[in-house]
């Protein structure tokens, strides 16, 4: 760098620090938050290099924890007009909370023009109308087992119940993270309509005590049970579909099967921190993402499931059937946690983990 | 000749450095902590200023009575293996070379250096089925099967005796070290065997150390919250879990600080109790 260089820029350091709100709207980079991890690791890797290239706009990444941590920071940072991330990809339960407390930036729709490709469900709007988000990427939690303890791979949720894996499994230790209530509503209720009412929560709740014997570990921590699925110390569970296709490619003797019942689709959507400064950069990140091409290169690279229809996509069926399955998935019920987050979560606490 | 003036070396309002700190570090966020207990949880979101109880009446269970009682109990026991192993260990170290000493002291206090997640992820790999001492037992014949020992209340207490050990250590050493060989002499001559004088005369003459070694492991173990869920079941789960999956994972803050304000008092009241009963018998 020669001596001019250098001092015209630290002169435009020392102004811009004096004015931080100038050094954000300045040609800052676009600030993306994702779950830590593989997640990161993906999408730095696969995604952003592509993107800043196609637009120009320069991705920060940040690495966001999972559960309603993210929420949390991101609400009080915006009290204090700060947004630790512009653009964040939040799970459904989350989404659902920012939006009741109308913690999201309203968005253009005229520069979303690749929302058309989106079901509907991914296209979240305030209830005046207003779009605020799309479906980021889904992906699927499924019955995995280690190949070694289970020759043949299971084909129903029922296998949780088999008194044949006392002490054998590992399962996900919150209802709002699990959806355990859905597969087991799905599995021996006909469906997650009974979770409507309270006594129906609890039926379902009676049922899925019974699988208390068999459970080793209700875990929170991921890096946890998948160490020891893979050694075969814990030989089943429920577990990301995309994270266990990657380790068995990797030879690690795990496997993932999609039960007769469905195997449970759940996904992340973006949104943008209302304290955002970034909007347009913002809305053309979106934008991007939610072409049929970015989604199957997601599905290629990443292994989630796109959010766009299966037909846009020029995914082979291999491929598909490698990220996603044709079999009627079992869709997260984050209606009733947001209402009755906190009752289910204590009687969870008593009934299930407790 | 009068007294001269003493010379102080430091200038007298740094007299109020404990208390400025104390205030900073520990009753302001204590305060934050008060008043976020009795603020509105708002479902959908976070949480409102507000005076109300309802976090605290959340609390009064019997399933969370159950909670807290798993978790003053884990703590005591893990207290008690502590300063039962710590202690003699100690008076043994007393007596060795100056050199054993203090690389015994510096591996101590290297296993300080331990992460709660690498102890954690550690002992369930030493204590598996798959990896751990079950294959050793089962390849000296002592047992039929290689088995896991975890997760189970045994390895929870192992764990947190790992971590509680040094600071027992760390505590007793000073007094344990400082003691007069003489008394324990004196004794032995008077005809008191090995045990008796150990028991009679060095375990009475250290009670305010010992008293004061517990509470210190039974505090820093209260506090766990990685441990119970690596290492322990889902009945093991202590109340710092609990605290744990409601200001992280369920956004509950409020609920969540009216566990802790809980949790503290209890701690503050055993704490309390052991050290007067410490006192009582000590002056006795």
């Amino acid at each position: 760098m020669q001596r001019r260089q250098f001092l015209k820029a630290s002169a435009a350091t020392v102004a811009a620090l004096s004015a931080p709100s100038i050094l954000r709207a300045a040609n800052s980079p676009l600030k993306v938050g994702t779950y830590g991890g593989y997640f990161q690791e993906s999408f730095d890797q696969y995604i952003y290099p592509e993107f800043t290239a196609a637009t120009g706009i320069e991705i920060e990444s940040i690495a966001e924890p999972t559960g309603e941590a993210w929420l949390v920071q991101l609400a009080q940072a915006a009290r204090a007009g700060q947004a630790p991330a512009d653009v964040s990809m939040m799970a459904q339960l989350a989404r659902i909370k920012g939006e009741r407390s109308g913690l999201w930036a309203p968005l253009d729709e005229a520069a979303l023009s690749n929302l058309g490709n989106l079901p509907d469900h991914f296209v979240h709007r305030y209830e005046d109308g207003k779009v605020y988000g799309t479906g980021a990427v889904s992906w699927y939690i499924t019955l995995v087992t280690n190949t070694g303890a289970f020759v043949e791979a299971p084909t129903s949720w029922t296998a949780l119940w088999d008194a044949a894996n006392a002490d054998k499994l590992g399962l996900m230790s919150m209802a709002t993270n699990s959806f355990l209530l859905e597969i087991t509503a799905t599995t021996y209720f006909g469906g997650t309509d009974i979770l409507k009412t309270d006594e129906g929560v609890l039926q379902v709740m009676d049922k899925l005590a019974e699988v208390k014997p068999n459970v080793r570990l209700w875990y929170r921590d991921e890096g946890q049970f998948q160490q020891a699925l893979e050694t075969g110390e814990i030989p089943m569970g429920q577990y990301y579909h995309d994270v266990t296709g990657l380790a068995a490619s990797q030879g690690k003797p795990v496997r993932s099967s999609f039960p007769d019942e469905g195997a449970v689709l759940d996904s992340g959507s973006w949104v943008v921190s209302k304290a955002s400064k970034a909007i347009e950069p913002a809305q053309e990140f979106i934008n991007y993402m939610a072409q049929p091409e970015i989604q199957a290169k997601l599905s290629r690279f990443v292994g989630t499931a796109p959010t766009v229809s299966r037909e846009l996509t020029d995914l082979t069926d291999e491929e598909f059937a490698a990220v996603s399955s044709d079999k009627t998935p079992i869709l997260p019920f984050n209606e009733i946690y947001v209402d009755r987050g906190d009752w289910i979560n204590q009687m969870w606490s008593e009934k299930i983990t407790g | 000749m009068s007294a001269t003036p003493v010379q102080t070396a430091a200038p007298r309002w740094l007299g109020l450095w404990p208390a400025a700190m104390l205030t900073l570090f520990f009753l302001v966020p204590f305060g934050i902590m008060l008043a976020v207990s009795v603020a509105h949880r708002d479902v959908s979101g976070f949480y409102e200023w507000s005076f109300e109880w309802d976090s605290y009446a959340r609390f009064l269970s019997a399933f969370f009575g159950k909670v807290m009682a798993v978790s003053i109990s884990v703590s005591l026991t893990a207290a008690a293996i502590c300063v039962a192993l710590a202690f003699p260990f100690t008076v043994f170290l007393s007596n060795m070379g100056h050199r054993a000493q203090t690389r015994i002291l510096v591996v101590l206090l290297s296993a300080l250096a331990l992460s709660e997640v690498i102890i954690g992820f550690s002992l369930s790999t030493l204590l598996s089925q798959t990896a751990g001492i079950g294959n050793l037992f089962h390849w000296l014949g002592l047992i039929d099967e290689p088995r896991a020992y975890t997760p189970s209340l045994f390895a929870l207490i192992t764990g947190l005796c790992y971590i509680g050990f040094p600071f027992a250590v760390l505590v007793l050493y000073p007094p344990v070290s400082r003691l007069d060989p003489e008394i324990v002499e004196a004794a032995r001559v008077m005809g008191a065997s090995g045990p008796r004088a150990f028991f009679g005369v060095i375990v009475p003459n250290l009670r305010g150390a010992i008293v004061g070694a517990f509470i210190l492991v039974f505090v820093f173990t209260l506090g766990s919250y990685l441990l119970p869920q690596l290492l322990g079941r889902s009945e093991h789960w202590t109340l710092s879990v609990h605290i744990t999956d409601q200001a992280v994972y369920q956004s509950n803050l409020p609920f969540g600080a009216a566990m802790s304000v809980f949790l503290m008092l209890v701690a503050l009241a055993l704490v309390g109790l052991a050290s007067l009963a410490g006192r009582e018998r000590g002056a006795a």
